[in-house]
């Protein structure tokens, strides 16, 4: 059987976070009533002229530079002509064969290698409207349509066909929204659709060189939704191969309940954009001074705060680029260990319950009630012996449920560890006495009668008992009786 | 040199509907007008860089300033149908 490659290049739309428009003054801002964040620009009326909001430029150019693009020297807009009612100008206003910045790359980790993916091209548009549908798209007689969110600024990133897997895909998302967070330029939520993205998807015969036919996916809303549909989109395609059929080069959209991507009709008889220079806008020259004092600007990214937590906090590479991923969590580390210098353990409670708690409540590290200043009063707790790493979880649990400090919440659940060592040896002798047969067990060489012993201890002081002072007792009764 | 079948297909992305009559009289009138500009192609432009905007103009931008918006009545003052706040369209696709 033919082993396949897999082919992936990324199209991402990425919502500048600008107060208005990027050709208007309308606000950009999400939601409202329908139809009221719009004026005669932003509408398309005739006889008005679109005027380019610097700032748009200005965050392009950050978001470019922080993907190592070259920006151009010179730059202009092109209309790509669509009837489509999502825009009232038939035309979108985007950038054609003079777009603002080449030739970028972002890295990403696979299997601990670090990987390159070449950045295309990034360019400036305008975002379209919004359809809405009775029932679905296909059983509804007629679209009702909303422009509030016609003309806000959008770039588009398009990556080279670089990635390998859906993993990769996946790997590369993230971390083109993690750089993107990190400048500022926008908030790149999936689900509020300021970050959108679409996969170019070719799969061929391992050591081809020739690319095989590609389909285009849409609509997928969320970076599990990305892997998922891209690998349910080389499965199908290698059977469609394998069973002597070809691709068709064609637009599917992805179908979350079902799991499958579908064929879409297309808009356009053979997508037939027929660019041409928008006349009501002049070029672009672009200020190298400019360029290098947005450059001078640039936030730490997420590479080079990696780096520095492996450098600075000896942290291992796996828990500095889990940290970093995002700009908030990498902030709420650093809080931590600005009041509590043990990075490695700040980094376990991240990674760990934290982490899984967020993801169990479908959180971001925003939303968390546990502040950077009682997670670390939790750990001096721990620290201090006030309570042991077993409790720490329960009190963690109830900091996240409630936003507690944790003295708190030790006082009022009594969680006090229990370092008395005449209260655990008696505890410890009541035990023996009642596991005779365990006990024996033990004494003939089973070890892991030795664990249920200190369960039963743990168990009985309701997992209060200090865990060293358990083990210690035990071993000195288990060894003189 | 323009067919019919290019009538025929820029009708199509315009959302014309044409007669026969009509198709035929347009693929002679825009054959008409690109031999005229064919013209232009017998300047020497070797030493001319390419334009891509006629007025000798650049870098025209705004401050990020929010502005007014139009009020719902205005806004939707010339749609042929609408439904609340929404304009109402033919679905398309
Ligand atoms: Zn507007």
């Amino acid at each position: 059987m033919t082993d396949y490659e897999t082919i992936i290049g990324l199209e991402v739309h990425v919502e500048l976070k600008t107060k208005s428009k990027i050709f208007c003054p309308s606000t950009t801002e999400f939601g409202g009533d329908p139809n009221t964040h719009v004026c005669p620009v932003c509408l398309g009326l005739p006889g008005v002229l679109p005027v380019l909001n610097k700032k748009v430029l200005e965050y392009a150019i950050r978001a470019a530079l922080a993907l190592n693009c070259e920006i151009a020297e010179y730059s202009k807009f092109d209309r790509k002509n669509y009837y489509y009612p999502d825009l009232p100008k038939n035309y979108q206003i985007s950038q054609y064969d003079l777009p603002l910045a080449r030739n970028g790359y972002l890295n990403i980790e696979v299997n601990g290698q670090t990987k390159r993916i070449g950045i295309t091209r990034i360019h400036m548009e305008e975002d379209a409207g919004k359809l809405i549908h009775q029932g679905t798209i296909a059983t509804s007689p007629y679209s009702l349509v909303d422009y509030n969110r016609t003309g806000v600024p959008l770039i588009e990133i398009v990556s080279e066909p670089d990635m390998r897997s859906p993993e990769e895909a996946r790997a590369y998302l993230e971390k083109l929204k993690a750089i993107i967070q990190y400048t500022g330029v926008s908030d790149c939520k999936m689900e509020e659709g300021s970050l959108r993205c679409d996969a170019n998807v070719s799969v061929r015969p391992r050591g081809s060189r020739e690319f095989g036919t590609k389909t285009e996916i849409k609509n997928m809303n969320s970076f599990k939704a990305l892997q998922r549909a891209l690998a349910y989109e080389v499965e199908r395609q290698i059977a469609v191969l394998q069973e002597g059929g070809r691709i068709v080069q064609e637009t599917r959209t992805w179908d979350e309940n079902k799991g499958i991507t579908l064929p879409m009709r297309s808009k356009e008889e053979a997508h037939d954009y027929r660019y041409f220079p928008e006349p009501d806008l002049v070029p672009l020259v672009i200020d190298r001074q400019w360029v290098e004092e947005i450059r001078a600007t640039l936030p730490e990214l997420p590479d080079e705060r990696r780096n520095r937590y492996i450098k600075h906090y000896d942290l291992p590479a796996y828990d500095a680029t889990v940290l970093t991923a995002t700009k908030e969590m990498a902030d709420y580390f650093e809080e931590c260990v600005a009041l509590y210098p043990n990075a490695k353990a700040v980094s376990n409670w991240m990674m760990g319950d934290l982490s899984r708690l967020l993801n169990a409540h479908n959180m971001d590290i925003t939303r968390c009630k546990v502040s950077p200043r009682q997670l670390t009063d939790m750990l001096k707790l721990m620290d201090r012996g006030t309570i042991s790493g077993k409790i720490a979880k329960t009190v963690f649990e109830e900091m996240f449920a409630t936003g507690k400090d944790p003295e708190q919440i030790v006082q009022e659940k009594g969680l006090v560890q229990i370092t008395d060592e005449g209260a655990i040896a008696a505890v410890v002798e009541e035990v023996l006495a009642g596991n005779a047969k365990v006990v024996e067990d033990y004494l003939k060489g089973k070890d892991r009668a030795f664990g249920f012993l200190v369960g039963q201890v743990m168990k009985a002081t309701r997992g209060k008992a200090n865990p060293e002072l358990v083990n210690r007792l035990l071993k000195e009764k288990l060894h003189s009786s | 040199m323009i067919t019919i079948k290019d009538v025929e297909h820029v009708a199509l992305l315009a959302r014309l509907e044409l007669s026969d009559e009509e198709k035929q009289m347009y693929t002679k009138q825009l054959n008409a007008i690109l031999e005229y500009a064919q013209m232009l192609n017998e300047l020497n432009t070797d030493d001319i860089p390419p334009t891509a905007h006629v007025l000798p103009l650049k870098n025209v931008w705004r401050e990020d300033e929010v502005g007014e918006h139009l009020p719902p009545e205005e806004v939707l003052a010339n749609a042929p149908e609408r439904e609340g706040q929404f304009f109402k369209v033919p679905r398309i696709v």
